[in-house]
C-alpha cells in the first residue's frame, strides 16, 4: 500500500482509502467464499458481488496512484459502484431471490451497514477536489 | 470461539475503535494510547486465533461455515499491522482516525464471526 508520492493519498484521503481497501477486501473475500460454497444458490449474485469486488480493488488502486490516468479510471470504477449499488440495491427490493441479502450491494449495502452507498459519494466528492490542476492549491487549504 | 473471550474481544474493539476516531478528530497525531488499544485489538485477534486452533480438538466446533470463519479471521489478523503502517506513512490526525477505521471494522468482523460461530446454521 506504500505510495505516498501519490497526490490523492493525502489527508483525509488516506481515510477514504483505507475504508475502500478494507471493503474490497471484505466483498473479495466474501464473495470467493460465496462462489466456493454455494454457488448454485444465486449464481448471478455471487459473481455480480465477486465483480463488485474487483471494482472496489481497482478503485483503491487507481485513488492510490497518481497521474491523470489512474485519476479517471478512480472516476470509472467509483461511479460504476455507485451505479451498482442503486440498480442491484433496488432491483434487490423487487427480487430477493436473484439478489440475496448477503452480497455487498443487495438493499444499498445494508448488510455493509450501507458504507457501499455512502463511499461513491465521498469517493467523488474527494475526486472532485483533488481534481489534477487544482489539486496543489486544495492541498494547501487542508 | 469462547462466548465471553468473544465478548470481551468484540468491546475492547468497539472501544479502541472510537477511542482513536475520536483522539483523531480531536487532531491527534497516534500516540501510545492509541497505537497500545490497536496493538491490544491485534493480540487478542491472535489468542481468538490459537483459541479457534484448538477449540474443535475439544469439541466446540463452530456450527457454520468454518471456510467462511477462517477468511475472516485470517482477514482480521492482518487489518491491524497493515492499518497502523498506511497510518505512520504520513502521521497526521487522519492517521489516529484510521486507526480507529481499522478497529471498527475489526468490531464488525469478531461480531460477523460470532455469528458464524455460534449462530449460523451449517
Amino acid at each position: 500500500m506504500a505510495n505516498n508520492g501519490s497526490s490523492r493519498a493525502v489527508g483525509v484521503g488516506r481515510v477514504l482509502i483505507a475504508v475502500y481497501a478494507i471493503l474490497a477486501l471484505a466483498a473479495t473475500a466474501r464473495s470467493v467464499v460465496q462462489i466456493i460454497s454455494r454457488f448454485e444458490v444465486a449464481p448471478v449474485a455471487y459473481l455480480l458481488s465477486a465483480l463488485a469486488g474487483v471494482v472496489y480493488i481497482g478503485a483503491t488502486i487507481a485513488l492510490l496512484k497518481r497521474g491523470d490516468t489512474w485519476y479517471r479510471v478512480a472516476w470509472i470504477t467509483i461511479v460504476f459502484e455507485f451505479i451498482g449499488v442503486l440498480v442491484v440495491g433496488a432491483l434487490s427490493l423487487f427480487d430477493p431471490v436473484l439478489f440475496p441479502a448477503d452480497t455487498v450491494w443487495s438493499y444499498f449495502g445494508r448488510g455493509y451497514l450501507f458504507i457501499p452507498l455512502v463511499l461513491p459519494v465521498l469517493g467523488m466528492l474527494w475526486l472532485r477536489r483533488m481534481r489534477p490542476r487544482v489539486a496543489v492549491a486544495q492541498e494547501a487549504s487542508n | 470461539m469462547i462466548d465471553w473471550f468473544t465478548w470481551a474481544q468484540e468491546g475492547v474493539a468497539v472501544l479502541a475503535g472510537l477511542f482513536c476516531l475520536v483522539l483523531g478528530f480531536a487532531g491527534r497525531t497516534p500516540n501510545d494510547y492509541t497505537l497500545g488499544a490497536v496493538l491490544l485489538v491485534e493480540v487478542l485477534l491472535v489468542v481468538q486465533l490459537v483459541v479457534a486452533l484448538v477449540a474443535p480438538a475439544t469439541g466446540n466446533v463452530p456450527t457454520g461455515s468454518g471456510l467462511e470463519f477462517w477468511v475472516y479471521l485470517v482477514s482480521a489478523v492482518l487489518i491491524p499491522p497493515a492499518a497502523v503502517l498506511w497510518a505512520l506513512i504520513e502521521r497526521n490526525r487522519w492517521s489516529t482516525v484510521i486507526l480507529g477505521v481499522a478497529c471498527l471494522s475489526i468490531a464488525v468482523m469478531v461480531y460477523r464471526m460470532g455469528q458464524i460461530w455460534f449462530v449460523q446454521a451449517a
